[in-house]
């Protein structure tokens, strides 16, 4: 099959508004006589929710939290960007638009970035209008930042806590339509299947989390919402909970996933402390403002800092590397995520890392408290300072930060053309769970934007076009690919409720993540992604014999649940090693060793990968066909990044 | 660490609940109460015990997930923070530690120490929140807020949602969870078409979902982890006041 | 009237009655004390005596009193509707009492307030009740208008046709039932005397949690308020009231 984007032709500012007019609607009348169920309750998911519950569709949705509210875009801390140019300094849709496919590595579509960058302003709006409470100047209009080394200030903030503001926002939307009777909410319910009737996606499976009952519910139209894959890691700053499930059951029943191998690793985060550990914590970047990295510049240094023989504090000046500054001249601290984060990475690998681990650098505030004073440093990073302390346990006023790169985001997901809509008719995918927008890497502030252009402004447009062409007939629950997607679901369950091993899930996951993160990380390469690919594999095969999953179905059961993630997590695992085998170049959050500038940098092969890598199940244990969709490149120029 | 844990173990919301007492040993001062437990749930899983059960996400103390009433107090000994983001150095080694869920009737325990708190999602359905549909909307610079105004709104919008609040109080009232959302919208100007319609709904719903009442002993602002401050109860009562007798 | 009784009996409406009731209390307990000042005057009681007979048969205060006596009623009662209701609140006790940080009388106002309610009841058996059943000892009060100086006597019932003041002669005749009297005598008693020590120390806690709690109630909180609130709730009502309504019955066992 040929994957079509349906990226509407003509120029590029017209293409959004002409493929708006040129889309089908529904009679106003007919709306209420369709259902369409949306599947987690994010940024995207509570955002199409609502505007669709607006429109007068019947909306189901659901969530496996306890509340709409707590889905994980309420962690996201910087902010969000939007073209506004409220500060007059040059900003424009066309520049956000241009930032964003360069930030992505010349690996998204212009015509998805563009109509992002296009929507951003409405979001906005949106926002605002709805109480969302921005930082404000002295004269009562909005303030903005500079955010991730852009050259404007773009970047609309919350304080710390942009995700949870903008969330709430979108569930108080939600909250008036269930209150309206438009949208009736499942919580505690987890989505485990898709089911497709004709080829259409036209209901889920899903599992009661509080009494285990395994339910369908049809529909003419599913949008999974349902965020990130990052916890195929296992350690990451993603939320406990999330997961790959939702997606990953889509992909089995036909939707491509498309770049799985784009994973963004975030540089400013805490480090790991020991085994026990669960998550990782993030620091805002733009604590790399005022703060300087550095490690020791001899391992044997750095050796005596791990066992704890010296402090930082007792390092001679000329006895440190400042890395970044050195490579980097004219970036330094700030050059991008993926750049800062392989940097770290490099050292601690050559064994200058600190800390007891030796898997962190630091991150030095003393010439900052020098240049501006404690007071005005507390001011900055107070919160982030206090944060790390109570994690740490070390004072950040008196001793450098600790910190090393995280896994954050995953730009990959499910294939989606420029309507949303999956290798699946019907089967849509917002925010994260898509591929669409950010390319190779994801410009910081963007994932917010993303979520919410998907939700607010995008998918209520097209699911209608969709929507009209099948027409509002009820869609027959009895149908027996309800029944049959049923039993299948609860089979799974039952072979995963018969499995009394001697190992449990977290140790699986743990072993997962150690693999996942050791070679197909933050660098990669052929020799080691095989070898992965073998452990990986046989990590699976030992699971489905060895793994303890205990209770029953009919109760709340964690180690079921945890269990029914980790077994797609080690499926995806594969995938993903195998999507970065595939692609013999560098780009964004994808380096292969093999693939790099004499300086080290990142090495694009746009003549053979300028593409999309959509890949397509084709049964257990079966290698997944490769899809590709080429890249076209109408209005920008690839260039090689270049920070030095 | 090698620390005494008496844990709440309860089947479902309609069992009785009881103490049951586990070792949790070889604990690190760096795991975070959570992944203290975490550990003990891998040593009982390993046993073919049933682990415990408690609601858990972020765990950066933001989603409003985790909750736990550690020794007597809503996420803990430590005030301003979440049990996710509690750590093990706030106990000494020998410890005993009690652990029980969220006590309201408003909140039924669904296992363990996991509670129902969708009374708080019905009570934002009732009226938290500025009737504008998608789109449609004025240009977001139309709306000037004072920065006072909005950073005193921005003080009440914090609020995580995760019901210490009401486990904090003596009868289970759910006053400041409420008037954080009242306080926000009757700050700012999007709010005020609605302001008093949802004082009302919001009073009322919480009424009917059956939590408590408030005298005023402050134990809430105490300990709520993102800091929620009782005058926004005062506000939500002078709301509520103005749309009762006043604007009727 | 529907929309009233529905806001009312919401449970901010029922915190709101006892806010506007104690409130009053709190105001009566200023004209109770200022008027009862009249006990340390060193006259045998007239003022006191004249004071007592204008308080009881002036007729708007007597409109007032039953204001009064039914808030102390409509407060009692609310609290007990509140705090049953509260209780079916938390069904389930904790096994260990949250530590919250709040003051120890904010989470005892009900054992306050009903240490309170017996004082008072005690309170208007010995002096209300007595006074208006007209089983109190009768006084005649003769001063002399030149010189100042009053004398005074016990009188019969017979010599009493009800309160009289009247000048003769240069001479202010006041006759009366001697409350005065009785209040001295009812604190001869030393556990009367503790026992009113102790209801105005619980008064004093009371007040302390209850005055401020009152304008939180009515949404007078904010930090222009609270200050004076707090200095008022503080120093007039928790210190300065009880003390002068504890200074009486210890003057009189002293006396």
């Amino acid at each position: 099959m040929k994957l079509d984007a349906k990226i509407p032709v003509g120029p590029l500012a017209e293409k959004w508004t002409k493929h708006k007019f040129n889309l089908k609607l529904v009679n106003p009348a007919n709306k209420r006589k369709y259902d369409v169920i949306v599947v987690g309750t994010g940024l995207a998911g509570a955002s199409a929710a609502a505007s669709l519950a607006e429109l007068g569709y019947n909306v189901k949705a659901f969530c496996f939290q306890d509340s709409p509210r707590r889905a994980h875009s309420i962690a996201a801390q910087g902010g969000i960007n939007a073209a506004k140019n409220y500060q007059n300094d040059g900003d424009s849709v066309f520049r956000l638009f241009y930032d964003t496919i360069k930030g992505g590595d010349y690996r998204s579509r212009e015509g998805n970035v563009y109509r992002l960058a296009e929507v951003s302003v409405n979001i906005i709006d949106q926002c605002v209008a709805q109480g969302v409470p921005f930082a404000r100047e002295y004269g009562g209009l909005l303030d903005n930042r500079s955010f991730g080394g852009a050259q404007v200030s773009r970047t609309f903030y919350a304080r710390g806590q942009t995700g949870q503001q903008l969330l709430l926002g979108a569930y108080s939307a939600l909250n008036r339509q269930i209150n309206q009777g438009t949208v009736k909410m499942y919580t505690r319910s987890e989505m485990l299947d898709v089911v497709l009737v004709d080829g259409k996606a036209q209901g889920i499976v899903t599992r009661n989390l509080v009494s285990g009952e395994v339910e369908t519910h049809a529909g003419h139209a599913v949008l999974l919402c349902t965020g990130g894959y990052g916890n195929v890691f296992y350690l990451s700053t993603n939320a406990m909970g999330s997961n790959v499930t939702a997606a990953w059951r889509a992909h089995k029943r036909g939707a491509y996933m498309a770049n799985p191998c784009y994973t963004q690793i975030h540089p400013t985060c805490i480090p790991v402390s020991g085994d026990h550990q669960s998550k990782l914590t993030l620091m805002s970047e733009s604590l790399r403002n005022d703060g300087r990295v550095w490690v020791p510049k001899t391992k044997e240094i750095a050796a005596r800092l791990q066992k704890g023989e010296i402090k930082a504090k007792e390092i001679k000046e000329e006895d440190r590397d400042y890395y970044l500054e050195r490579k980097y001249p004219s970036f330094g601290n700030l050059v991008p995520r993926d750049v800062a984060s392989r940097n770290a990475k490099e050292v601690c690998d050559n064994g200058q890392g600190v800390g007891k681990s030796g898997l962190a650098v630091y991150l030095d505030f003393a010439d900052s408290i020098k240049r501006l004073g404690q007071p005005e440093v507390a001011a900055r990073y107070g919160n982030l300072f206090d944060m790390y302390q109570q994690i740490t346990d070390e004072n950040p006023y008196e001793t450098p930060m600790r910190i090393y790169p995280a896994v954050h985001y995953t730009m990959g997901g499910l294939w989606v053309d420029y309507n949303l809509m999956t290798s699946v008719p019907g089967l849509y995918a917002l925010g994260e769970a898509n591929f669409s927008d950010h390319g190779a890497n994801r410009l910081g502030a963007s994932a917010l934007m993303q979520g919410l252009a998907d939700g607010y402004f995008v998918i209520p447009y097209t699911v209608g076009d969709y929507l009209a062409n099948i027409g509002p007939a009820p869609i027959d629950a009895t149908r027996p690919e309800f029944a049959k997607t049923k039993a299948e679901v609860q089979e799974r369950i039952n072979k995963l409720l018969s499995l009394r091993g001697t190992k449990t899930v977290d140790e699986y996951h743990r072993d997962l993540g150690k693999i996942m993160w050791e070679y197909c990380g933050m660098s990669r390469n052929a020799e080691d992604l095989k070898r992965a690919k073998a452990m990986v594999s046989e990590l699976r095969a030992d699971f489905w014999k060895n793994v303890i999953v205990l209770g029953e179905n009919e109760e709340v059961n964690q180690s079921l649940e945890k269990a029914g993630r980790v077994a797609d997590f080690l499926e995806l695992g594969e995938l993903m090693i195998d999507d970065a085998l595939n692609r013999d170049e560098s780009c964004g959050g994808h380096f292969r060793e093999e693939y790099q500038t004499p300086e080290g940098e990142a090495l694009r092969n746009d003549d053979e990968f300028a593409y999309v890598a959509a890949w397509g199940y084709k049964g257990d244990n079966m290698p997944e066909e490769l899809h590709k969709e080429e890249l076209e490149f109408e209005n920008v120029k690839l260039t090689q990044r270049s920070y030095k | 660490m090698n620390l005494t844990l008496k844990v709440w173990r309860q089947k479902n919301s309609t069992s009785t609940g009881k103490f049951v007492t586990y070792k949790a040993e070889e604990i690190s001062p760096d795991m975070s109460f959570l992944e203290m437990l975490d550990v003990v749930n891998e040593g009982l899983v390993k046993k073919k015990e049933e682990p415990i059960q408690f609601d858990h996400d972020c765990r950066e103390g933001i989603c409003g997930m985790c909750s736990l009433v550690i020794n007597g107090e809503p996420h803990g000994p430590k005030r301003a923070t979440t049990t996710c983001q509690l750590h093990m150095r706030s106990f000494k080694d020998k410890d005993t530690i009690v652990i029980e869920p969220w006590r309201a009737n408003s909140f039924p325990v669904v296992k363990d120490l996991a509670v129902d708190r969708s009374a708080f999602d019905r009570i934002q359905q009732a009226g938290g929140y500025v009737s504008v549909g998608t789109g449609g909307v004025p240009d977001a610079n139309e709306i000037a807020i004072p920065k006072v105004i909005a950073d005193e709104a921005f003080n009440s919008a914090t609020c995580i949602g995760c019901g210490a609040c009401v486990a904090a109080c003596k009868n289970a009232s759910a006053m400041l969870f409420v008037s954080a959302k009242i306080s926000q919208y009757a700050m700012l100007p999007q709010g005020q078409p609605e302001r008093y319609q949802r004082a009302e709904a919001m009073v009322m719903k919480m009424d009917e979902e059956g939590f408590g009442s408030c005298t005023n002993t402050y134990a809430c602002e105490a300990q709520c982890p993102k800091e929620i401050k009782v005058t926004n109860i005062a506000r939500m009562n002078r709301e509520f006041f103005t749309a009762e007798f006043i604007k009727g | 009237m529907s929309n009233f009784s529905k806001a009312f009996s919401s449970t901010l409406g029922r915190k709101l009655i006892m806010c506007l009731t104690g409130l009053f209390l709190c105001s009566f307990l200023i004209v109770h004390l200022t008027g009862n000042f009249q006990l340390f005057k060193n006259d045998g009681g007239l003022a006191f005596n004249q004071y007592a007979h204008f308080m009881t048969h002036f007729t708007p205060i007597k409109v007032v009193s039953y204001l009064l006596y039914s808030s102390i009623l409509i407060h009692t009662i609310w609290a007990l509707i509140i705090t049953l209701k509260n209780k079916k609140a938390r069904p389930v006790a904790y096994a260990i009492t949250p530590k919250d940080g709040s003051i120890w009388s904010s989470r005892n106002m009900g054992v306050l307030g009903t240490i309170l309610f017996v004082f008072i009841v005690v309170h208007m058996a010995n002096f209300w009740y007595k006074y208006h059943q007209g089983y109190t000892p009768l006084i005649e009060y003769r001063t002399d208008l030149n010189s100042g100086a009053t004398m005074s006597r016990t009188i019969s019932e017979s010599e009493f046709t009800g309160y009289v003041s009247y000048i003769d002669n240069g001479i202010e005749i006041t006759k009366s039932e001697d409350l005065y009297l009785e209040v001295s005598n009812a604190f001869q008693q030393w556990w009367l005397v503790l026992f009113y020590v102790i209801a105005m120390a619980a008064l004093s806690f009371h007040l302390v949690h209850g005055f401020q709690s009152a304008f939180q109630t009515l949404g007078w909180n904010n930090s222009k308020y609270r200050p004076l609130i707090k200095f008022i709730g503080v120093w007039i009502f928790s210190i300065l009231i009880p003390i002068g309504f504890a200074a009486m019955p210890i003057y009189f066992f002293f006396k």
